[in-house]
């Protein structure tokens, strides 16, 4: 079916409003990244298999939806009865009859499986009434969770590809990249540069064609906004992308997806399928006379895929060694033309600014940050999970105020933002406003919006030298002073979580960074330092207690620590010398346990497999 | 040992023969037989008229490809910084230890292969473990024995 112009698309949007009306109670399992890691699959497989059997009156098994990522990921396996709201967790799929027979058949509520507010202990049946929930304004995420991932029609239901409508038949190219200029949205990736300066540089570009990219190489660890967006709402990412050729003159697209999201590649590949079909990809748009095709390319697992002109090359089937960019990839980029390269997360609001305007998005979060941000917000939190609030909310309302705090009431001592670009920030900058300027000042950055909160039990020396191992890993090697240079500060920090370093070798990591930063051809090289500077800048203490006192203040670094049985509280159960991979430890059933030091390798399994809490770190 | 290549002249047809598709191909080969067996490298290279040192090249600059056979139950440990500091460190040891193989290589008799992955974004759920393609989260040191079973 082609949809042959604005006014059959807003007959088919009453029409598909319609048919999500009909369903007296709608069943969404989510199969957001979190929830599938806790077995999410298995939970819809027992919903289909027992609504089949059950065939309950006045409920269409097309009301069993399998959604994206609904954001607690902490709680999941997620399941919400609508129109209620009411929000199952943790469900396993023996739960699933009971939540059939008492939600479902009836009009009641399965108790056990609500969420309990670990302030107040009571439970919560809704979801928009839980904090987490409450506290957040959704504007690229407003799709998760409520929609199918798989169904068009859904995504029409909500307004879908109005936005698009709108620009093809009331506004010119120059009056969407005004409007785009007008939001102030800066690239969600991490840079934040401008995209209606992007889009406006492109558009003027003379050499023809001109080329539109979404970036969904998030190759940040610890980052998965993207993941969820192109899985869970994969038409808010085409939708930005039409709009955006339109508004540059583009009549070829590409999404470039990692290699590491394959159910991402999946979902989008059937968006565009379905996209087609529906006339609003492909030739004559809408009825319109736009054409516009979008294919998807994967990636080959590189980190340094995600910098612009890496990623070009990339996509063109080449190594992706960067460029200098003396002329920049908006005028030379794809196949040397003219290229808009967006983030998933910008595109996603894309289609949000055009229906709604640039003023109203700009209204909200500050004025040099405009909009909201979405963050995975990970890590020691007690509600992981993904989030999105206006930019210049703080750290304190993110991680105290949604994320609950941290697991086991340990003491917070810092988060991680921008990946292995960014940096970490200490308790001290808790009350710190979250928009692109206060985080680069505090000497992190946005990056793409993983937020790694981590307590007293995380080494700053150790998450400093992981980082460093994965830019060492991941530089391409193409300029000396990222190849070589990180070389060396890895190893030198690695001399400090031995032990073995002086004083002397800081000032030597310092130096070395600032060579690295000015000698650095993009930006991996350039921002390779800041694990080790932010972590110098805010913990020295902990580094100097590596080098003068031979100390490991959170037990991580194996080299300056020790495991010990805590004799009073051991009861020979046996259960650490079998998982002990270099027999140390010793001891019969019912008697005390030793542990060898000679032979310990001090990996902590022990430590981690013991449920008395009977072995403790030194 | 050789793997049967009668597949590959149709995953070569599948894209246009030209430099550009060198990364799909690949793909669509690593896919197929789970590595890039050297012949399969050389008619690549013929086909889409690259140089067999650009095959290369680019076989060995992404993770995603591997020049040797892998196991039939493929073990990857997200060692992304979630995982990281959740403990995947221990998890990929413990496997590297109970397999008898760093991470990276395959056993003799092919049955297992162990890898580490740079952030699967799950990290909500870490640490993280997938077995051929399942998703395992929270993952701890006695749920070593049931990711090697795979069940």
């Amino acid at each position: 079916m082609r949809i042959d112009s604005p006014q059959r698309l807003q007959e088919l949007q009453k029409e598909y409003v319609a048919r999500e009306k009909s369903f007296a109670k709608k069943v969404l399992v989510c199969c957001g990244p979190g929830c599938l890691a806790s077995g999410a699959a298995q939970i819809v497989e027992e919903f289909k298999k027992l609504l089949k059997k059950k065939r309950i009156k006045k409920f269409s098994v097309e009301a069993l939806k399998e959604t994206g990522c609904h954001g607690l990921c902490q709680q999941g396996p997620l399941v919400v009865i609508e129109p209620k709201g009411i929000f199952y967790t943790k469900v396993k799929p023996k739960h699933v009859e009971e939540i059939i027979e008492t939600s479902i058949r009836k009009d009641e509520v399965v108790t056990d499986l609500l969420y309990t507010d670990p302030k107040t202990g009571q439970t919560i049946e809704r979801y928009a009434d839980i904090d987490f929930y409450s506290r957040q304004h959704r504007i690229a995420l407003r799709n998760l969770g409520k929609i199918s991932q798989y169904d068009i029609r859904d995504y029409i239901a909500q307004g879908g590809y109005q936005a698009l409508a709108k620009a093809l038949t009331t506004m010119t190219p120059d009056e969407v990249v005004d409007e785009m200029t007008k939001s102030g949205l800066r690239g969600r990736g991490g840079a934040g540069f401008s995209t209606g300066r992007k889009w406006a540089t492109c558009l003027k570009a003379k050499e023809q064609p001109h080329y539109v990219i979404c970036n969904g190489d998030e190759g940040d660890p610890g980052a998965f906004m993207d993941r969820a967006i192109m899985e869970g709402d994969p038409h808010s990412v085409l939708e930005g992308m039409i709009i955006c050729a339109y508004a540059i003159g583009s009549k070829d697209g590409y999404i470039y997806v990692r290699e590491e999201y394959p159910l991402a590649v999946q979902n989008l590949q059937l968006a565009i399928d379905q996209a087609n079909e529906y006339g609003l990809l492909g030739e004559n748009i809408l009825g319109n006379g736009f054409s516009f095709n979008i294919k998807v390319s994967r990636g080959g697992g590189a980190f340094v895929c995600g910098e612009s002109s890496a990623l070009m090359k990339s996509v063109a089937g080449e190594v992706g060694e960067p460029r200098a960019k003396y002329v920049r990839s908006v005028l030379k980029g794809l196949f040397d033309k003219p290229t808009v390269l967006n983030n998933v997360e910008s595109l996603a609001n894309v289609p949000v600014i055009i229906s709604e305007g640039g003023e109203q998005f700009a209204s909200l979060g500050t004025p040099k940050s405009t909009g909201t941000k979405a963050f995975s917000l990970v890590g020691k939190v007690c509600n992981t999970g993904l989030i999105e609030v206006p930019m210049g909310t703080t750290l304190r309302e993110i991680i105290y105020d949604i994320g609950g705090g941290i697991q086991n009431d340990r003491p917070f001592k810092a988060v991680q933002t921008g990946g292995p670009s960014g940096g970490c920030l200490p308790e001290s900058k808790i009350n710190l406003p979250v928009d692109f300027d206060s985080l680069t000042e505090a000497g992190s950055m946005m990056g793409s919006g993983g937020m790694i909160v981590v307590d007293d039990r995380t080494c700053v020396v150790d998450l400093a030298k992981y980082f460093l191992s994965f830019l060492v890993e991941e530089s391409c090697g193409k300029c000396t002073p990222c190849r070589e240079g990180l070389y060396q500060l890895h190893r030198l920090a690695v001399k400090i979580s031995e032990g073995e370093a002086t004083e002397a070798d800081l000032d030597k990591m310092e130096k070395l960074s600032e060579m690295i930063i000015i000698g650095s051809l993009c930006g991996l090289g350039k921002s390779g330092p800041n694990p080790f500077l932010s972590t110098i800048r805010y913990f020295r203490d902990e580094y100097l207690a590596h080098i003068k006192d031979k100390r490991c203040p959170a037990g991580v670094c194996r080299a300056l620590i020790r495991y010990e049985v805590i004799t009073d509280k051991c009861d020979g159960c046996m259960a650490c010398i079998s998982t002990c991979a270099v027999h140390a430890i010793t001891g019969k059933k019912g008697e005390v346990h030793v542990i060898d030091q000679d032979k310990c390798d001090k990996c902590g399994a022990c430590y981690a497999i013991c449920t008395r809490h009977a072995i403790e770190v030194i | 040992m050789t793997p049967d290549l009668n597949k590959l002249p149709k995953i070569i047809d599948r894209y246009p023969k030209k430099p550009q598709s060198l990364i799909t191909v690949l793909q669509d080969i690593q896919r197929e037989y789970h590595y890039l067996p050297s012949e399969a490298l050389k008619e690549t290279a013929k086909a889409l008229d690259v140089p067999l040192s650009k095959v290369f090249s680019v076989s060995t600059f992404y993770n995603a490809f591997s020049l040797y056979p892998r196991g039939e139950r493929v073990i990857r440990v997200c060692v992304g910084t979630t995982c990281h500091i959740r403990g995947a460190k221990l998890i990929q040891q413990q496997l590297e230890d109970r397999l008898n193989i760093k991470a990276g290589q395959t056993t003799p008799d092919l049955k297992y292969t162990l890898e580490v992955v740079n952030c699967v974004g799950a990290c909500a759920m870490a640490p993280v473990v997938i077995v051929n393609g399942k998703y395992y989260g929270s993952v701890k040191v006695s749920d070593i024995k049931k990711l090697m079973r795979g069940r």
